[in-house]
């Protein structure tokens, strides 16, 4: 049995962690950009271009995660259960993330270009003010997924701090 | 909102005895709301309106006698280009959530022979109405091969952002919207 992460899972999980902080902060400051700055184009560009790798990083992931048995996991049964719960709403806030800022951009069936490397297909509007509905979606599960993400790292400081176990060296591979 | 449609409907055939009422044919789609904007000054950015409603009145013997109310769904709003529409949508032009409609409610015509005539009214948009004058012409009227009877006009005018309350930068040259207005009514 494994004593901490294999090496993959750590490397996924870092790039997934800092991306999506990135991620996060400029969505949250290209929206107010004005018509003039020099982002106002290549921000939504790279920001529709970081989160459509992130999207195929993130398969890659789940598979790469399903096919690795976890090393021990310390806490009573209720800790334990939460983890699991949190862990999974983890995964499905960041797939529903990637969903519904795919279909901002999509709804006119306009494919999405990843610098400038290749595009992603259209599937065309989908339901009724697409772009609206899919923007308000992505805006509420980016910041749930961020709020979630922030007691993901209280709960790994408690465990590293208060309950003095192995959580969070097993994640920096430190042991 | 079919209440006031109707009931203002209803005030014009008072109001006008030998004026015929028209419901404009937005189910059809013979009629559009169209915009045209600059950008940055080197190009037109063209879009329209896809859900507008309304009724004229006109009789071509009293053209001063004219009425023609429209509502426009701004959530329909459509610059073929869904990230450009969200914007629109947003609180930083349209604001559709706060301000789902706009109206034109006109209350004077002016006729300027040949067909044209100044139609002058109030605009709401954004939540702010102003007075504004449509430049308008008559197309045609006449029966339709269905059994029917057709007037059409087309409009022009010119509004600009800022009277709106639409403050959001586009740059020197695109202070100003320009709307198109094509209306195809059926008479009732």
């Amino acid at each position: 049995m494994n004593f901490r992460w294999p090496r993959r899972i750590v490397i996924f999980h870092w790039v997934s962690a800092f991306t999506v902080i990135g991620m996060f902060a400029s969505g949250l400051w290209m929206v107010d950009l004005t018509y003039y700055s020099d982002w106002y184009k290549t921000a939504p560009h790279w920001h529709k271009s970081v989160g459509l790798l992130l999207f195929a990083i993130t398969a890659l992931r789940l598979m790469a995660r399903a096919a690795t048995s976890r090393p021990p996991s310390f806490g009573n049964t209720v800790e334990k259960t939460l983890s699991h719960v949190g862990h999974a709403l983890l995964y499905t806030l960041m797939i529903a993330l990637f969903i519904s800022g795919y279909l901002i951009s999509t709804a006119d069936g306009r494919a999405i270009d990843v610098f400038n490397w290749f595009s992603v297909p259209a599937f065309g509007e989908l339901f009724e003010n697409q772009e609206v509905i899919a923007g308000d979606a992505h805006f509420y599960i980016a910041w749930s997924l961020i709020v979630l993400s922030t007691i993901h790292v209280i709960a790994a400081l408690k465990h590293h701090f208060l309950s003095k176990d192995d959580t969070l060296k097993q994640m920096l591979r430190l042991r | 909102m079919k209440k006031l449609t109707l009931a203002l409907a209803a005030a014009l055939s008072l109001g006008t005895a030998q004026a015929a009422d028209y419901v404009i044919d937005s189910k059809g789609a013979h009629a559009s709301i169209n915009f045209k904007i600059q950008h940055l000054g080197y190009s037109w950015l063209t879009g329209r309106f896809n859900d507008f409603k309304g009724t004229f009145s006109y009789d071509d013997n009293a053209p001063t006698a004219a009425k023609i109310m429209v509502t426009i769904d701004t959530d329909s709003i459509d610059s073929n280009h869904a990230e450009r529409d969200k914007h629109l949508k947003s609180d930083d032009f349209l604001n559709t959530d706060d301000y789902p409609e706009a109206k034109f409610v006109s209350t004077k015509v002016v006729d300027k022979g040949d067909g044209t005539m100044d139609v002058m009214g109030d605009f709401t948009l954004h939540g702010v109405t102003k007075p504004i004058t449509i430049e308008a012409k008559k197309i045609g009227e006449g029966k339709d091969p269905w059994g029917g009877y057709r007037a059409g006009f087309m409009g022009t005018t010119t509004i600009a952002l800022k009277d709106y309350g639409i403050d959001y930068d586009l740059g020197p040259a695109s202070q100003t919207v320009e709307l198109e207005l094509h209306v195809e009514g059926v008479k009732q």
